[in-house]
């Protein structure tokens, strides 16, 4: 699959001689596992494994839980219930497949942010990129309507204030949000429709997981240089690079062993920590609870969400220019939505042409800045918006727009930056030769000349 | 570059450290210690089983327990009652069913009765469904090192009453430090020797407040003492695996990073 020049598969039997001309599929395996992989990967490659672990688990623990589960308004809290303490190992699948949506997303953002400081996003890789975030769209989707399944007061109530959400648009608002709800409020048919496609989405983005993988088996994986494999020859190319079995899968079962390690032991000691107190109370219309409060995973564009208030002059100027069109809300929804496009638009907003961050002097520091500001966000969107808070959620709610909209275009064309290394081979030997004889039991040996 | 994240935790941990309690109304808990606490905590059995006589002899005449089938009191690692105890103990509730259209008493099989007064909430989950300890500032700290302490919660609720009484809309509402509102209309339901243990223990309110709190953690979470059983099996066997893989693979790159293997 991969431009790459590398060793193809042939066959050798008679029985796969005659099944390869029939249907290519050991060849397509032969490729896919084998695919040249850049040798200086780091330990941020290991998240997608993760991912892919994660879909996989959520997808089996699901549809046990389905076989007990009941979408029925004046059941769902119940089964939950019945599933938790009758079904046989019930407990455990129910907070591994809680505590698995943390994981996902934990290991989406840090994948998206290996992504944006290695400049993965750009030429030739925009299309991995732009199925990425659909991806994650597709698990924000998903994981909004698991969490309205279990019928919980946070589960009603984050529903009602989403689905709200759609309320905002101008003119066809009622419409739309009834339309989604199936009613003039959450209600049973709201919790059927939203159980339907929180099994069916899992298949989508499994799909679309197929074609991002496809995607980068194409173009060949970025590399922390942000420099490409030489295709010069096949010598050329086996200098840069290392078949992807053994040597990263290996890596990356070691890496996926100790994230799980780490997994097990919240599911097994701490695995309400991460949930809300409220949502072990039954789903009730007529109380509200004292804060709403989505799951940490969304947090932070519930800060950007919120953050656009009536007060603000972007908000007043864009409400004034439209005739009224676009209030604060709307304004406020638009941003949230606004936050994921901009960033997904990250392949033609940056205009460097290097791609590792590691040789961009002055990126590496708004990089930085954007992930202590993602971290403040989420928390900013945890507490009330009142007091100081709202302005922390403005603060850095804009500066998630100006990142995108005026830091990436900018540095391209101020910034000088550091010398790249010729080639992945060099920029691997200068990691790992001068440390070699380090801790060896017999240090006199001479290093293996570099080949 | 992991300067730069230290230097962002350490501004985390400078506000979590600066400050003692968040400007939300909460009430005052108490931390009490309890035997399920922490990865090697167990129920204690005597206290599920006092708990049990609490939350029948006082709680039950208002609270339900809904989601807890009564068959349940005989796990071994919960409250642990021989089988026909537990028959007897269903037999001394009486429901109407109205499939027979008429009163019947309770077989283990069936569920506690819910609610019979409409504003006091089912207990089955409320260990699970209540925040004892919070932030600071939204940080989850405390609940990290503490727990979430729905049982502290409990307990202190049942003892922190400060003898105030107010009425409100008719309904004569009591004062409570724990209660995030401060008053509530439950009155105080615990008094000294409002039951008499079976097992010796001098029955004071703390004693009472804490073994009930105990009962109503299990009826939450019957399953702890599995669960956290699971949770060791799984981090030994992933240790293990751990190791190993990191071993095959510091064996597979040397020759790559141009080291000697052993």
């Amino acid at each position: 699959m991969s431009g790459i020049p590398h060793d193809h598969y042939t066959p050798n039997s008679k029985l796969e001689n005659w099944l390869h001309s029939r249907l290519p599929i050991i060849g397509l395996l032969y490729s896919t596992l084998m695919i040249p992989t850049p040798k200086n990967l780091n330990w941020m490659w290991i998240w997608g494994v993760v991912l892919m672990f994660c879909l996989v688990l959520q997808m089996i623990t699901g549809i046990v839980l389905v076989m007990h589960y009941s979408p029925h308004t004046d059941m769902a809290f119940a089964s939950i219930e019945h599933i938790m303490r009758n079904v046989n190992g019930g407990h455990m699948l129910r907070y591994l497949h809680m505590n698995g949506a943390s994981l996902f997303f934990l290991a989406v953002y840090l994948h998206i942010f290996r992504g944006l400081y290695y400049g993965s996003y750009k030429a030739p890789r925009e299309v991995t990129w732009i199925i990425g975030m659909l991806i994650y769209v597709m698990m924000m989707g998903t994981a909004f309507m698991g969490y309205v399944l279990p019928w919980g007061q946070m589960s009603f109530w984050g529903a009602t204030v989403i689905t709200g959400l759609f309320g905002a648009v101008p003119f066809i608002g009622d419409t739309l949000q009834t339309w989604i709800l199936g009613g003039p409020a959450v209600d049973n048919a709201t919790l059927n429709r939203f159980f339907s496609l929180h099994y069916l989405l899992p298949f989508i983005i499994f799909g679309l997981v197929i074609v991002h993988v496809w995607a980068f088996h194409t173009t060949g994986n970025n590399n922390p240089a942000g420099i490409e494999v030489r295709r010069t020859s096949k010598e050329d190319a086996k200098k840069d690079t290392l078949p992807f079995w053994p040597y990263f899968v290996i890596k990356d079962l070691f890496a996926l062993a100790a994230i799980l390690l780490v997994f097990w032991a919240i599911v097994g000691f701490m695995p309400t920590y991460l949930g809300h107190a409220d949502n072990y109370i039954e789903a009730n219309p007529l109380v509200t609870p004292a804060h709403i409060v989505p799951e940490w995973y969304f947090l932070p564009f519930y800060a950007i969400l919120r953050a656009f208030d009536s007060d603000v002059w972007v908000v007043i100027a864009v409400n004034w220019l439209t005739g009224g069109i676009i209030d604060a809300k709307f304004f406020g929804v638009l941003a949230m939505f606004g936050a994921i496009v901009v960033m997904a638009l990250a392949p033609w907003l940056d205009t460097s042409s290097i791609r590792s961050g590691r040789y961009r002097p002055m990126f590496k520091w708004w990089f930085w800045l954007f992930i202590i500001n993602f971290v403040v966000l989420t928390w900013v969107g945890s507490r009330p918006a009142e007091g100081i808070y709202p302005y922390i959620a403005l603060l850095g709610s804009a500066y998630w727009f100006i990142f995108f909209l005026v830091i990436l275009p900018i540095l391209g064309v101020i910034e000088k930056p550091n010398q790249l290394p010729k080639t992945i081979q060099e920029d691997f030997d200068s990691h790992h030769i001068s440390s070699s004889s380090m801790g060896d039991i017999s240090p006199t040996t001479p290093p293996t000349p570099a080949e | 570059m992991s300067k730069k994240i230290l230097l962002g935790l350490t501004f985390c941990f400078a506000v979590a450290v600066n400050t003692v309690h968040a400007a939300d109304i909460k009430g005052y808990v108490e931390d009490y210690d309890f035997s399920f606490e922490g990865p090697f905590g167990t129920y204690d059995q005597n206290q599920l089983q006092r708990g049990l006589q609490v939350y029948t002899e006082l709680c039950s005449s208002c609270h339900g327990l809904q989601y807890v089938p009564i068959r349940t009191l005989t796990d071994l690692d919960g409250v642990g009652l021989p089988e026909d105890q537990v028959r007897a103990y269903a037999e001394a509730f009486e429901i109407f069913d109205s499939e027979l259209d008429d009163y019947r008493v309770l077989t283990p099989k069936d569920h506690f009765p819910s609610s019979s007064l409409e504003n006091a909430p089912d207990l089955s989950l409320i260990a699970k469904a209540r925040v004892g300890f919070h932030g600071p500032y939204g940080l989850g700290l405390n609940q990290l090192f503490k727990g979430t302490g729905g049982v502290e919660y409990i307990a202190s609720l049942l003892t922190h009453y400060t003898g105030d009484e107010k009425e409100e809309a008719g309904a004569i509402l009591y004062g409570n430090e724990t209660f995030p509102y401060g008053y509530l209309s439950m009155p105080p339901p615990l008094w000294e020797d409002a039951v008499e243990y079976a097992d010796g223990t001098t029955a004071t309110e703390e004693q009472m407040a804490q073994d009930v709190a105990a009962f109503l953690m299990w009826a939450a979470e019957p399953k702890m003492m599995v669960r956290k059983q699971a949770g060791f099996t799984g981090v030994i066997l992933l240790t293990i695996l751990t190791v190993l893989l990191y071993l095959t693979n510091k064996r597979l790159w040397a020759p790559i990073k141009h080291k000697k293997t052993t």
